[in-house]
């Protein structure tokens, strides 16, 4: 039984001898850069960070689901959608306008309704899965679609300039938006990653990186197969809600082509895109999505067509993403495979 | 383990007239079976004998069309995996089965964090949790594992990912293990070094007794103290390895499709 273990002598290295930049110093460098940019960067080039900020928090929670447990939910913009309305709702019809309150209420708002259909959906796994997911975002999105009266129907709902820690900002709408909003949702990016980091490394994480492998062999084992991915599937979604909620407040509107399937699917080009199996990809992907979309639309009016040219690419080329290509390229610089 | 004298204890855990059927076919018919303390246990037959089927009703994965599946006392039929994996039972399973991206380590830890319920936090630390660590190296020293810590289990030896399946059965540190063909698919020269190390560290874990679904007559022989003989679904035999090895009937019954010999279907 004792082999000779040449061929496989790299891995038998601990990690901690063999130190590797890690996912979250990756994207907290980012968000460090980020928060240097305003020094230099133009106020268009910092509102085009903002959607970015809204989606790398929802593509944190997305890649919990996705590239940690392994469901690949076609429906996830549902839970931006959620974000948004809440925010939508509280400030132009409630009259509540604190940030914190907003994001507490998006946060609970989501994870309730991830709650409710979590239950039903991940009892199923694989295509089965995206489809309950897929058709759970489109009856939400006719429900905003068609409830005119709560909802505003396709013309959406406003959302006010909320309060920062109570504080009301004077200026004008985009100094508002680049200068404290920009700073309060990096930070929020930067703390909501710190805990996805925590949970990733967690023996919680472990349990649902298990049920991805082998979900057959993990219950026998001990993991609570439902109720780990039940888990999971709330905390993704407590994410897009915060993720919608900037999203919503940097546009000013929540609107129901937020609960559209083609937003779901930016969701999951973008987690592509970046790479799912790495921790920072998925962020890295929303990055590269809002500044490539924004770029091909500047230039053309087929953009779409870009884009799809793009996603084939990548399938074909880089199955492992953008993170995955530069991962095995720093790999195989540094003799390992 | 010394097998406990039979009137000393009451079983560990029996199964009681069990029939499990399939639409009109019966998989197993009016199965009764104990097992007892220290006892070493293999359940033999040609294939579609129901040991399969028998392995899923014991392990609460089926339940049981008729009777009973008693383990310490309790009655388990169709309890679920994990319910069982918490009640001191565990499972390796025929086909190896692992988690291929995870390392040996994190293989051990799944099973660990589950027994020492790590899972209800998610922000603890699996890193910096020592005891957690230290058993899944406790488990991997004894189970021959040390120095494939770290490695990705998809790219261990096929005998060392059998080890690796039994390791994390042992990680649940169970008062009885249920093993489904341990050494299939390994060499011959690998299945006794494997059976040899899965014996010690039973002894050393404390499980208190081992069930397997064995083809390989050698192994069979060599470490069981009773023999279980299914044919078509129903007990053929219940005895210790000395009687059934001499009783040629029996061995002609159970070695007809010896996996040595394999049959072409027609």
């Amino acid at each position: 039984m004792s082999h000779p273990s040449i061929d496989i002598a790299p891995q038998a290295i601990p990690r901690r001898l063999a130190p590797r930049p890690n996912g979250l110093w990756l994207l907290l460098g980012l968000i460090v850069f980020m928060a240097l940019m305003p020094l230099v960067a133009s106020p268009y080039a910092l509102l085009l960070m903002l959607p970015f900020i809204g989606y790398g928090i929802a593509l944190l929670g997305f890649n919990l689901l996705f590239g940690i447990t392994g469901l690949l939910s076609f429906g996830h913009a549902l839970f931006l959608a959620v974000g948004a309305y809440a925010a939508a709702a509280l400030t132009s019809k409630f009259g509540i306008l604190s940030f914190e309150l907003l994001l507490m209420a998006a946060a609970g708002a989501s994870g309730l309704v991830a709650l409710a259909i979590g239950a039903l959906c991940v009892r199923y796994t694989k295509i089965f899965f995206g489809m309950l997911t897929l058709a759970f975002g489109m009856l939400f999105h006719s429900f905003l679609f068609k409830f005119y009266g709560i909802t505003g129907g396709d013309q959406g709902m406003r959302v006010l300039r909320p309060l920062l820690l109570g504080m009301e900002w004077r200026g004008g709408k985009t100094a508002f938006l680049t200068g404290p909003f920009y700073y309060y949702a990096l930070l929020l990016f930067a703390l909501l990653g710190l805990a996805m980091w925590r949970v990733t490394q967690s023996p919680f994480g472990l349990h649902l990186r298990a049920i991805r492998e082998n979900a057959g062999k993990a219950a026998y084992v001990g993991v609570e197969v439902f109720r780990m991915r039940l888990t999971a599937f709330v905390i993704s979604a407590v994410y897009g809600g915060i993720g919608g909620t900037i999203l919503a407040v940097t546009t000013g509107l929540a609107d129901p082509e937020l609960a559209y399937w083609t937003h779901s699917g930016n969701l999951v080009f973008m987690a592509v895109l970046g790479g799912s199996g790495t921790f920072a990809g998925p962020a890295i992907g929303a990055l590269v999505f809002v500044v490539l979309q924004d770029f091909v639309m500047s230039i053309t009016q087929y953009w779409r067509f870009v884009m799809g040219g793009v996603l084939v690419f990548l399938v074909v080329f880089m199955p492992h993403g953008l993170s995955g290509t530069i991962e095995a390229l720093v790999n195989r610089r540094h003799g390992g495979r | 383990m010394q097998p406990a004298r039979a009137a000393d204890t009451a079983p560990l855990f029996e199964t009681i007239n069990v029939t499990k059927a399939f639409g009109a076919f019966k998989a197993l018919n009016n199965v009764s079976f104990h097992v007892r303390d220290g006892e070493f246990i293999s359940i033999v037959g040609p294939n579609g004998a129901g040991k399969t089927t028998l392995v899923n009703v014991v392990t609460g994965l089926l339940r049981p069309t008729v009777g009973q599946v008693r383990f310490m006392g309790r009655d388990i039929a169709g309890i679920g995996p994990v319910e069982l994996a918490r009640l001191g039972m565990s499972r390796a399973f025929q086909l190896v089965n692992i988690f291929p991206a995870l390392t040996v380590r994190e293989t051990l830890a799944v099973a660990v964090a589950s027994r020492l319920r790590r899972v209800g936090n998610p922000f603890r630390s699996l890193k910096r949790d020592d005891a957690l660590q230290a058993d899944a190296e406790r488990i991997a020293e004894v189970l021959g594992l040390r120095a494939r810590l770290e490695t990705v289990a998809s790219t261990l030896s096929q005998g060392e990912k059998k080890l690796l399946d039994i390791a994390s059965a042992f990680a649940l540190n169970p008062t009885v293990i249920l093993l489904d063909e341990p050494t299939s698919g390994v060499s011959t020269g690998d299945k006794h070094a494997i059976m040899g190390v899965l014996v010690s560290a039973a002894r050393a874990a404390g499980v208190r007794a081992i069930v397997q679904v064995e083809h390989d007559m050698d192994l069979v022989e060599r470490y069981s103290h009773r023999i279980v003989a299914l044919q078509e679904g129903s007990v053929l035999a219940d005895m210790p390895p000395d009687a059934f090895f001499t009783n040629p009937s029996l061995i002609r019954a159970v070695i007809g499709t010896r996996p040595q010999t394999p049959r072409k279907t027609s």
